[in-house]
């Protein structure tokens, strides 16, 4: 295992050079929140891609198509489409009109304190829900890979929470901007090869691969089955599976174009145009490598098979288990250490996402009336905020311990921001009508149909036989027959924003229409690059 | 009012007529225009992916069905997706060429963008 110490521990070294170095050029608040928007297009591409590609798209999908097939592949997909939203209608037009967070767009023509205020407490719900996954899937892999060595789950979580704290607080925007642009790479070409030793395995006839993946066997109740893997159904079955397939797709058509922390870095380029590109950038790193997560979670279960990852490695483990038995202990530990390396970038950027928010929407706008004091003001806000979402984080990661598929927990978040932000987000760019009353009530309806409906449904409420591994929190027969709940929660974040507009009149709102719209479109005093 | 570009250092400067630029022939133009490709895109990539969903959940049988070796048509319009969203951003970048060239016709003809400069569109 001392390959992916090494690995681990240069990626970590790397990493504290750029934030040393970033903390050295970092001036003023537009320095520390946007990395000054001096950020290149492929630059940002790869940031995004690095922000985007968390612990579940590597560590929990894997696992999710080696245990499920096609109805794992479905997630590959999903994580993907929505950036088509993202480069069609928020992208530009966010670049535009904003300054630090996707609060100042709402804001534009609303009044500002309430809307911040809702704005913020979702980017915070998302960004809890978000650290939540990544920590588990911290502890997990630290688990498996120095298993024997005395450092456990715990020990993991809080040098996770303590090195990205290190990234935000002294690094900033420009810090974690590099981080997470080296760790797309090396998950990139870690995906690479893993790819190719997959292939390699059946001497490169695809048809050979997806043959054995048709008919892999394992065992369902004691007894064994031989399933197609290629086939959807495996999870999703009748009678609601069907339904809770189109419930996901709506959260992943519309989900990414509401994460607080990719719309951050659009913030961190100099033009819209440079945003557009970087868009580009972001879709072919994110496309090629969920295109390849098919290839390794099918892999997964031709080569390891469901059994032995049920039984040895757990769902979040069969990707570096995979590593291993095709690699040895050196690829394993390069891996993991990317693996780990991967969650570092992704909570740094959901980190800074969150104490922006905190430092601009709440602390600048909502208590101090929009009055910025002194930069140097909000950025230590900031800071103590950033500092203070890592505790949080740190704590809860540790009271709920390892458990669950990290990509289920990372999908809860995605449903807030496909339910609460991006409805009120394209409404407010796109409709004159949109008012204060309909910002408020999408967020707020949003938001509170998607918490509860998660509560109130499978993942949570449930009967679980006596002796069962995983207890579910509330044993009650589910009120909520679905696992996904965006079939319900995103149409009525839509239509309580629309009712919302509809029965109040805002002609303050109605008059700064024309101002917004020319200055999404044209770039007309939009922020500019600075030092 | 206390809203984002009011503590910018941008508030110094008298704004544009925003309301002028929005009605003149130009910006008009160059929302047209956008719309014309970014409306039918959109769609088109939503009925996709969500064909895609509905053959997969309500249709399992027709989208097992094997189109090469043991390759299944759900297999393939999943790979289908990636592709066409590709496609759309190549797309979108050739079409942007002009949505930017327009952007500088809406801004030479403003008085104000000599000096506000474009720093959202064109180069």
């Amino acid at each position: 295992m001392t390959i992916a110490l090494t690995v681990f521990l240069a990626f970590v070294a790397s990493t504290l050079g750029i934030t040393y170095w970033a903390a050295k050029r970092s001036r003023g608040a537009s320095a520390y929140f946007a990395a000054g928007r001096r950020i290149t297009a492929w630059q940002n591409g790869f940031a995004v891609a690095g922000d985007f590609m968390s612990a579940a798209s590597f560590l929990g999908l894997i696992g999710l198509i080696a245990l499920q097939g096609f109805d794992g592949i479905f997630y590959a997909v999903g994580g993907f489409v929505g950036f088509v939203a993202i480069l069609l209608v928020v992208a530009e037009p966010l670049r535009n009109s904003g300054k630090y967070t996707m609060g100042d767009v709402l804001a534009y023509r609303l009044q500002p304190r309430p809307v911040r205020a809702l704005a913020a407490l979702s980017t915070l719900t998302i960004a809890t829900l978000y650290m939540i996954a990544q920590m588990v899937g911290a502890g997990a892999l630290v688990a498996l890979l120095l298993a024997g060595s005395g450092i456990g789950y715990n020990t993991a979580v809080v040098g996770v929470g303590v090195l990205m704290t290190v990234y935000v607080v002294f690094g900033g925007m420009l810090a974690t901007t590099w981080v997470q642009i080296i760790k797309a790479m090396l998950l990139l070409a870690c995906t690479v090869v893993l790819t190719g030793l997959v292939l390699k395995h059946f001497h490169f006839h695809l048809l050979d691969f997806f043959g054995a993946a048709s008919r892999v066997a394992y065992h369902q109740k004691g007894e064994l089955v031989v399933k197609d893997f290629l086939e959807p159904g495996l999870h999703y079955r009748p009678p609601h599976g069907p339904l809770d397939l189109l419930s996901l797709s709506l959260i992943f058509a519309f989900g990414t174009a509401g994460l607080p922390h990719i719309l951050v870095k659009f913030y961190t380029v100099p033009n819209a145009r440079t945003a557009r590109n970087s868009v580009v950038w972001a879709m072919i790193v994110i496309g090629s490598y969920y295109a390849m997560t098919t290839i390794l979670g099918l892999g997964a279960a031709v080569l390891l098979g469901p059994d032995d990852i049920v039984a040895h490695s757990g769902t979040n483990m069969a990707g570096p288990r995979l590593a291993q038995v095709l690699g040895g202990d050196i690829f394993l530990g390069v891996v993991s250490a990317v693996a780990f390396a991967t969650i570092l970038a992704v909570v740094a950027g959901v980190m800074i996402s969150a104490s922006t928010s905190f430092a601009h929407d709440v602390w600048t706008n909502v208590i101090h009336h929009g009055v910025e004091r002194s930069p140097r003001e909000s950025v230590a806000v900031a800071r103590i905020a950033a500092m203070a979402v890592g505790a949080a984080a740190v704590l809860i990661a540790v009271a709920l311990g390892p458990g669950s598929n990290v990509l289920i927990l990372a999908t809860f978040g995605m449903a807030v921001a496909a339910s609460a932000n991006f409805p009120v987000l394209a409404l407010s760019l796109y409709w004159r009508r949109f008012t204060t009353a309909g910002a408020i009530a999408g967020l707020t309806a949003g938001l509170a149909a998607t918490l509860g409906l998660i509560v109130a449904g499978p993942n949570v409420m449930g009967i679980d036989p006596p002796g069962a591994i995983s207890r579910h929190l509330i044993q009650a027969r589910p009120w909520f027959p679905l696992e996904n709940v965006g079939i319900v929660s995103v149409p009525l974040g839509f239509l309580a924003a629309i009712a919302g507009s509809l029965v109040s009149r805002e002609p303050a709102a109605e008059a700064k229409v024309d101002e917004l719209v020319v200055r999404a479109n044209t770039g007309l005093g939009a922020e500019r690059a600075s030092g | 009012m206390d809203s984002p570009q009011e503590n910018s250092p941008l508030s110094s400067i008298p704004q544009p007529n925003y309301a002028r630029i929005a009605g003149s022939q130009p910006f008009k133009r160059l929302l047209a225009v956008k719309r014309m490709f970014i409306i039918p895109a959109l769609s088109f990539f939503l009925l996709s992916f969500m064909s895609f969903v509905v053959l997969v959940g309500f249709a399992p049988k027709l989208a097992s069905m094997r189109v090469i070796g043991t390759v299944n048509l759900a297999y393939l319009c999943a790979l289908f997706q990636f592709v066409l969203g590709w496609m759309i951003a190549g797309l979108y970048l050739i079409a942007s060429e002009k949505f930017d060239r327009l952007t500088k016709d809406v801004l030479a003809q403003t008085d104000r963008a000599k000096i506000d400069a474009p720093c959202g569109a064109g180069e």
